[in-house]
This record gives C-alpha cells, sequence and structure tokens, in this order.
C-alpha cells in the first residue's frame, strides 16, 4: 500500500491585469491597438457628417464650423497621431504576414514595407489635392 | 475541435486596417485640419463641392465602404484588446463591439441613400 | 586582475517546504567566456547542491535551458555574462506552472504540440524507388525556418495572449503546424485545420511579435501565424462560396 502522498505542487504565478504595462514591447503593443478606437472615432464623425450632408447645406456648414471649432482640432490633431501609427505599424508588419517570393528567393521586407509607404504617399497626396479641391 | 468564424471578423478588421491605414491620416489632414491651418480654401469643402462628389453613385459607394471598414477593424481590434485588459466576458464584448459597428454600417446606408 | 563577481538572484520553489517562490542570492567568481548556464553549475556544484534547472547540450540546440533573465526570455547556455550587468535576475519561464525553482511544467505544451499533427501527411507516395521525395531548393526555403524551433519555450514565456487564454496552442505548436502545411510533399494542411483554425488556433493570436523577437533560432512564429491567417481566410471563404471543393490545399506550388 502506497502512503506517500504526491510531493508535486506546481505554482502558477498569476498574470496580473497590468501585464502590458511591465514591458516597453507590451506598452507600444497597446498603443498600437489603441489607435483603432480613434479610426473608429473618425469613422463615426465622418458617419454624423453624411447625416448633416443629407438635411441639405445649412446643416452641413454647421457641422463644418463644429469639425474645425478649436476643440475639435485638438482632437483631430490627435486623431491623425493615432492614424499615423496605425498606418506604420500596419505597413511596418506586412513583409511578415505576406512574404514575397521571387524564385527561390524572398524579397527582403524593406521592399515590400518600402512599397507601402511609397504608396501611401502617392494616395495621400492624389486624396489630398483632388478632395481638397486644389487640382 | 470546431472551426472557428473568426475569418468572417478578422477578414473585415484586415481590409479595413489597409484601407484606413493609406486613408485616414490624408482625410484628416484634408477634412478636419486643412482649412484650419490655411492649406484648404474652406469653400472647396462646402455643400456645394463635397454633396456632389459623395452622392454620385461611385461616391456613395466608396464612401459606405470606407465607413463600413473603418467601423469593423475598429470593432474586432477593441474586442480583442477588451480582452488583453483582463475583461473575460467575450460575448457581451462582441455584442457592444460589434453591435456598434453594425448599427453604424445600417446607419451609414440609410443616410447616403437619403442623400 | 580580480576575477568579476557576479551576482545572481534566482527564484527559487521548492514544493515540499515553500508557499511560493521567493529569490535566493548567490556571488559567482566567472570567467571572462561564462554563460549564465556556467555560473548556475557553479552554484550547483559549489555552493548550493539543492538548485534545480534543465539544461542539456550547453550550445544552443536542444532547448532544454530556456528561462528568463532579466526580464528576457533566453537560453542560459547563450546568455553571456559580458553582455550582462553584474546583478543578474534568474527566473523560470513564464506562463508555466513552477515545478521546482527553475524547472517549469511542460505538459500542456506537449499536449498542444501532437494535437497540431506535427508529421508529414505524405501527398502522394514517393516518387522515387528508394522512397525519397524530390524537393528543390526553393521549395526547401518556404520551410525550412520554421523546422529549427527547438522547442525552447521562450516565445510561450512571452506570449500575453498565452498567458491569457487558456488553451491557445502557442507560438512554436502553430509555426511547427506552418512548416509541415508549407512542405511541398505534404497535403495535411486541411486535416491541420481542424485545430489551426479553431478558437485555440491562430485566431487566438493578436501579433504581439513579442515570439519572434526572442526566439534563439529566429524561426520567426509570428509570421507564421499571420500567413496562416491570410491562408486560412481565403480557405474559409472559398469553402463557403464553392461549396464542394476540397479545401486546405496549399498554397506554396
Amino acid at each position: 500500500m502506497n502512503n506517500q502522498s504526491n510531493p508535486r505542487r506546481p505554482f502558477v504565478r498569476p498574470l496580473p491585469t497590468s501585464w502590458w504595462l511591465k514591458e516597453k514591447r507590451y506598452v507600444r503593443y497597446m498603443t498600437r491597438e489603441a489607435t483603432c478606437l480613434f479610426i473608429g472615432l473618425y469613422a463615426l464623425i465622418l458617419l454624423v457628417g453624411i447625416f448633416r450632408l443629407s438635411q441639405g447645406a445649412d446643416a452641413f456648414d454647421a457641422y463644418l464650423v463644429a469639425l474645425w471649432s478649436p476643440a475639435s482640432l485638438i482632437l483631430s490633431v490627435f486623431i491623425f497621431q493615432m492614424a499615423v501609427i496605425h498606418s506604420m505599424s500596419w505597413f511596418n508588419l506586412t513583409p511578415k504576414a505576406m512574404p514575397l517570393w521571387i524564385g527561390d528567393k524572398q524579397a527582403p521586407g524593406w521592399i515590400i514595407v518600402g512599397a507601402h509607404y511609397g504608396g501611401w504617399f502617392v494616395v495621400s497626396v492624389m486624396v489630398f489635392f483632388w478632395l481638397g479641391g486644389l487640382m | 475541435m470546431a472551426r472557428s468564424n473568426k475569418p468572417i471578423v478578422w477578414g473585415l478588421f484586415a481590409a479595413g486596417g489597409t484601407v484606413t491605414a493609406f486613408l485616414v491620416p490624408v482625410l484628416v489632414l484634408t477634412l478636419s485640419l486643412g482649412a484650419p491651418l490655411g492649406l484648404i480654401p474652406a469653400e472647396n469643402l462646402s455643400y456645394d463641392r463635397i454633396y456632389p462628389l459623395v452622392a454620385h453613385p461611385l461616391g456613395r459607394l466608396i464612401v459606405f465602404g470606407f465607413i463600413m471598414l473603418s467601423l469593423w477593424h475598429a470593432a474586432h481590434r477593441t474586442r480583442t484588446t477588451v480582452h488583453d485588459l483582463g475583461v473575460n466576458n467575450d460575448q457581451a464584448t462582441m455584442v457592444v463591439c460589434y453591435g456598434i459597428a453594425g448599427a453604424g454600417t445600417v446607419l451609414a446606408a440609410v443616410f447616403l441613400l437619403l442623400l | 586582475m580580480s576575477q568579476r563577481q557576479v551576482t545572481l538572484e534566482v527564484l527559487r520553489y521548492r514544493p515540499e517546504s515553500d508557499s511560493e517562490p521567493v529569490f535566493q542570492s548567490y556571488t559567482v567568481p566567472c570567467q571572462k567566456e561564462w554563460v549564465v548556464l556556467d555560473a548556475l553549475n557553479y552554484i550547483k556544484e559549489n555552493l548550493d547542491r539543492t538548485l534545480s534547472y534543465r539544461w542539456s547540450c550547453h550550445m544552443a540546440v536542444c532547448g532544454s535551458c530556456g528561462m528568463v533573465i532579466n526580464d528576457m526570455p533566453m537560453l542560459s547556455c547563450k546568455a553571456f555574462l559580458r553582455n550582462l550587468p553584474d546583478k543578474i535576475k534568474v527566473e523560470p519561464l513564464h506562463n508555466f506552472p513552477v515545478e521546482r525553482d527553475l524547472v517549469v511544467v511542460l505538459d500542456d505544451f506537449m499536449d498542444k504540440l501532437k494535437v497540431v499533427k506535427p508529421y508529414l501527411i505524405p501527398r502522394e507516395p514517393a516518387a522515387t524507388p528508394d522512397g525519397t521525395y524530390k524537393q528543390s531548393t526553393a521549395q526547401l526555403k518556404k520551410f525550412k525556418p520554421y523546422a529549427m524551433c527547438i522547442n525552447c519555450l521562450a516565445c510561450y514565456s512571452v506570449c500575453p495572449q498565452y498567458g491569457l487564454n487558456d488553451g491557445f496552442a502557442g507560438p512554436a505548436a502553430l509555426a511547427l503546424a506552418h512548416r509541415y502545411n508549407t512542405d511541398s510533399r505534404d497535403q495535411g494542411r486541411s486535416a491541420r485545420e481542424d485545430v489551426v483554425a479553431s478558437n485555440i488556433g491562430i485566431w487566438e493570436c493578436t501579433f504581439v511579435g513579442a515570439c519572434s523577437e526572442v526566439c534563439p533560432k529566429n524561426v520567426d512564429p509570428a509570421a507564421a501565424i499571420q500567413q496562416t491567417k491570410i491562408a486560412s481566410t481565403v480557405d474559409f471563404f472559398k469553402d463557403k462560396l464553392l461549396p464542394g471543393r476540397k479545401s486546405g490545399r496549399a498554397s506554396h506550388e
């Protein structure tokens, strides 16, 4: 008869809710994730704009006045910064998700990233000039 | 082990992430900051110029697509991040996040049809 | 010239006497070329025979000596003291239960490794008379990085999703599944998809990317998982829109 109890007692170290504050890489990750809140917020801001557009010129003018008010400007600058963090983190990761093979050689990551940044620049210039009526 | 249905929301997240990565910075710069910063004459963004662009069939489609993908991108990422922060009720999180995205999608369609 | 002294603060845990892990300090005179493993061996031989830890090859190929050194998971046989400060914190790998001292319970990983079917499921019988397959250099390059995993579990130690989610298969297991999915001899992607594309597979990953940052063999599990997400999503929609098609066809042709 075996009288010995099991001597094993594995210890599980708990993961705190603040785990993401412990290392820089996790803070960077959380910042990247948090950018989505501002992307979503801007989509809702534009949605309101579409609504006001559907209500006619006076409503849309009022919307623009609010959009360009000082408080909104401060928010817009922050949304812009968050959007840029989103764009850069997104483009920087594309080579991992979509490696490019040419024959039996893998294209270096910077080519894929560079192409995205290039496209980003071109699209941005085109949209700015066209939408801004500067063409 | 059941195959997950996550490809649906992840697909929207990935498409939305790509579209917003290319477009949101310039849209904020053009629409929100351009006139106040003096880069764009304010009348270029007035109703008379913007309405025809958005009301055009292609315009409606593009605006709808952009808003929808932005909302679903944000919804999915918010859902996973909320979980990272320790909120374990995934069902409730899904309802709130995807519910807002769904409502926004419907409203976008309605408003664009009302133009 | 006097010998350098380093202080190792090692997280001890003796289940028979400790209610929880506790740090213990050791001062170790070290040689210039030493690694942390050498310091641990010095402690065990000269200062404290009760210290427990895993190691084997001492040359970064077996994966046994994975542990957290100054908050970074690494192989202790590859952690050169000349690159570390005089105070060195040594802990067992995170996200695994601690058996004793620096030894963790690996059963969860072992189960997950099995469940992704980490073996060749050949698409056709061997083409050559001696039972071997023809494979070009290009085909080999596609999966070779993912075959370099030594199961050291540094990636699991640093993966928040593995820490937060019961059941997540984890970086190494999913990278190994990808290794077979991208092997031209294999056609088991469909068979693996049941786990890989399930709620404990790739969809738990949020691309934190820490796994690839700490991998001592540059396996890049983060890349493996993201590529699998795209392939699985394409498969998912193809299956829904074209019913009856054989899903899981590998995309490496």
